[in-house]
């Protein structure tokens, strides 16, 4: 591969793969993931199957877990200047359009630093330097 | 005083083993016969089941709002507000059982709800009442014998996605214009908070032709694209986050309707230092402006979350503050006393402490509180209860920047007013803010200044029918709580009259 390889900026707990692993079987096909902000269920990653939200110029791609894109509005991403964004699950179903993590759970994103949880697995993302394009 | 819970021998409201969807003026079991509980957040017990729907029973919902529109569209304002005002009384006469049962759902202080959110939706109900009478056409002559007549006419049927912060208000900010400009609609309330509205419809079924409104409850990823995306809508409004606020303006694109949505804020509260002029009512009026990010438990889309204190007043007037903060009585929320209840659900309350775990580690001080909190009673011990926090940092630290929605306040200090409208105005967000002086002048500049819908001056909180709500930047598109909604849910119809029989001499 000639691209430069680059860490991905989104890493995944061990439940939170699983959890995906589970939609993709039931569902027949990948999720996607985008961040979001505001009211109510803001701050946690909202599910979608892939493909249901649609990405714009404003979206930034930061990395994908088992074939399934993690996105952040680039406005947001400026204001919360966090590098690495850790996907995992907590308990509590989850809020307005996002499909669940499982029963009676929902996707969260943690910083690294502050996860208690277990060393997430590092994926690797092939993508060019820009990282600002999806 | 301490009301009984619901459901409890004693208490003043009822409580059915299990809800169905309301529609079409009856209750309809879940197509699919699913049913889900529904959990008070104080104890994490049960209350009722409620309807599991699915896309099915949206799709009766539209059945019954399509089979009423015409006869709700074409009924006058006359009798379309008395519908509004019979609505109002219904609910005012029921107004501590309704108070109660949002209480214990949501887990907001019953002297909240006793006070500003049923006495709310009972006067949004009349003031929408009285703008459906007060609504007149327009007409204009162009030229002699050429004259244009504007009319308001009704969309039709639309959808509605409330929020759980306030179960039966938000219904009221949404349901009360849509039906005042003739239309029926179809609403989802939040999934935390399915019951309440079900409650309010058993007091106002009677009085409600069939079908003008319509509720599904039932999780967003299941029923919420079939609401939003369905092509029988006319319109959609929509009250949450950001990115589900992105999908229902791009089902909303791709159906080609209207769509409104308010997306929440990260709202600056400032305090100037002539507050602490003198040590007056005012005075105590403006530490209360700032404790009151823990009203209804930080769980606002306008919780003044930030706070912006000038810095040569800070030490004095924080200090006071964090004095009427350590006494804030957090408990009961059917305790009349109680002033800071659960949050909503498990999902909050461990997005508020990861929350407060990032601000530590972004090197914010915890000034007061900063963990989950234990009450008195063995019943609330696995309620979701965490204590009014107050971090102080700065205003890049991403609690300052991302609305945490419960009782945590970040706090910073300004120099002069320049500093102040930055800071204000160095954020995503634009819904609401507060601004607290005693000099007109500075008020006004600063009021005008703040990129935000809503600028409360020397007050906070207050949501009285007829003071437009919405948002500036991403916060969202549209306002509620004020007659212009009336134009958020029609079409205008234009009929241009020539009254001249002379030919245009074209042809």
């Amino acid at each position: 591969m000639s691209e430069p390889m680059v860490l991905a900026r989104i890493t995944a707990t061990p439940a939170a793969r699983e959890a995906i692993r589970l939609l993709r079987a039931a569902r027949g096909g990948p999720v996607m993931f985008v961040q979001s902000g505001g009211c109510c269920a803001g701050s946690t990653p909202m599910c979608f199957p892939v493909g249901e939200f649609l990405i714009g110029d404003i979206d930034v791609l930061l990395g994908d877990i088992d074939g399934c894109p993690f996105y952040i509005d680039k406005r947001l991403d400026q204001a919360w200047h966090q590098e690495q964004f850790l996907l995992d699950v907590a308990s509590g179903e989850p809020e307005d359009f996002s499909l669940p993590a499982g029963d009676n759970l929902h996707f969260v994103t943690r910083s690294p630093a502050c996860a208690s949880a277990s060393a997430p697995d590092v994926n690797v993302l092939s993508a060019t330097p820009d990282r600002n394009t999806p | 005083m301490k009301y009984v819970p619901p459901g409890l021998p004693g208490s003043i409201v009822s409580v059915e083993p299990r809800y169905e969807n309301f529609i079409g003026g009856k209750w309809l079991a879940p197509t699919h016969g699913k049913y889900r509980v529904d959990l008070a957040p104080a104890t994490a017990g049960p209350i009722t089941e409620v309807a599991d729907s699915t896309p099915e029973d949206v799709e009766l919902a539209l059945d019954a709002a399509h089979a009423a529109k015409d006869a709700w569209g074409e009924a006058s304002a006359t009798e379309r507000a008395k519908v509004l005002n019979a609505i109002a009384d219904a609910i005012e006469k029921n107004q501590d059982m309704l108070a109660v049962a949002e209480s214990w759902e949501n887990g907001k202080p019953v002297r909240e709800t006793l006070a500003a959110d049923i006495p709310l939706v009972v006067d949004h109900f009349r003031y929408f009442a009285a703008a459906a009478r007060a609504e007149e056409g327009r007409s204009t002559e162009i030229e002699k014998d050429l004259v244009a007549y504007h009319y308001r006419e009704p969309l039709g049927v639309v959808g509605q996605i409330i929020p759980f912060n306030f179960p039966l208000l938000m219904a009221a900010w949404k349901l009360a214009p849509a039906l005042a400009a003739g239309n029926c609609a179809v609403i989802k309330p939040a999934s935390p908070t399915p019951w309440s509205i079900l409650k309010l419809m058993e007091t106002i079924e009677d009085v409600l032709p069939q079908g003008v409104i319509n509720v599904v409850t039932g999780p967003g990823a299941e029923i919420g694209k079939a609401l939003a995306a369905n092509p029988r809508i006319a319109k959609v409004s929509f009250t949450g986050e950001t990115v589900t606020g992105r999908l229902i303006m791009q089902y909303a694109a791709q159906n080609l309707i209207p769509s409104t949505v308010e997306l929440g804020g990260k709202s600056p509260n400032i305090f100037f230092n002539d507050v602490m002029a003198h040590d007056d009512e005012f005075l105590d009026k403006a530490i209360e402006g700032l404790v009151l990010y823990a009203f209804n438990k930080g769980e606002v889309c306008t919780c003044p979350s930030r706070a912006l204190i000038q810095a040569d007043i800070y030490d004095e007037f924080m200090a006071r503050c964090l004095a009427r903060i350590a006494s804030i009585r957090q408990g009961n929320p059917l305790d009349t006393d109680t002033q800071l209840g659960p949050q909503v659900s498990a999902q909050q309350i461990e997005k508020i402490a990861s929350y407060v775990d990032i601000g530590r580690n972004e090197g914010a001080e915890v000034l007061i509180g900063g963990q989950r909190a234990s009450v008195a009673g063995a019943e609330f011990a696995d309620g979701y209860y965490y204590q009014p926090t107050v971090l102080k940092g700065d205003n890049k630290m991403r609690v300052f920047q991302e609305e945490i929605f419960g009782p945590v306040l970040a706090v910073t200090t300004f120099t002069d007013d320049a500093d102040a409208l930055a800071i204000a105005n160095d954020t995503l967000y634009g819904l609401g803010a507060g601004v607290w002086t005693r000099d007109g002048t500075r008020a006004y500049k600063m009021g005008r200044g703040i990129k935000a819908g809503r600028v409360w001056t020397n007050c906070y909180h207050q949501y009285p029918a007829g003071a437009s709500f919405g948002g500036y930047k991403i916060s969202g598109i549209g306002r509620e709580n004020h007659l212009m909604m009336l134009d958020h849910y029609s079409q205008t119809k234009n009929l241009l009259v020539s009254y001249s029989t002379k030919p245009l001499g074209l042809f």
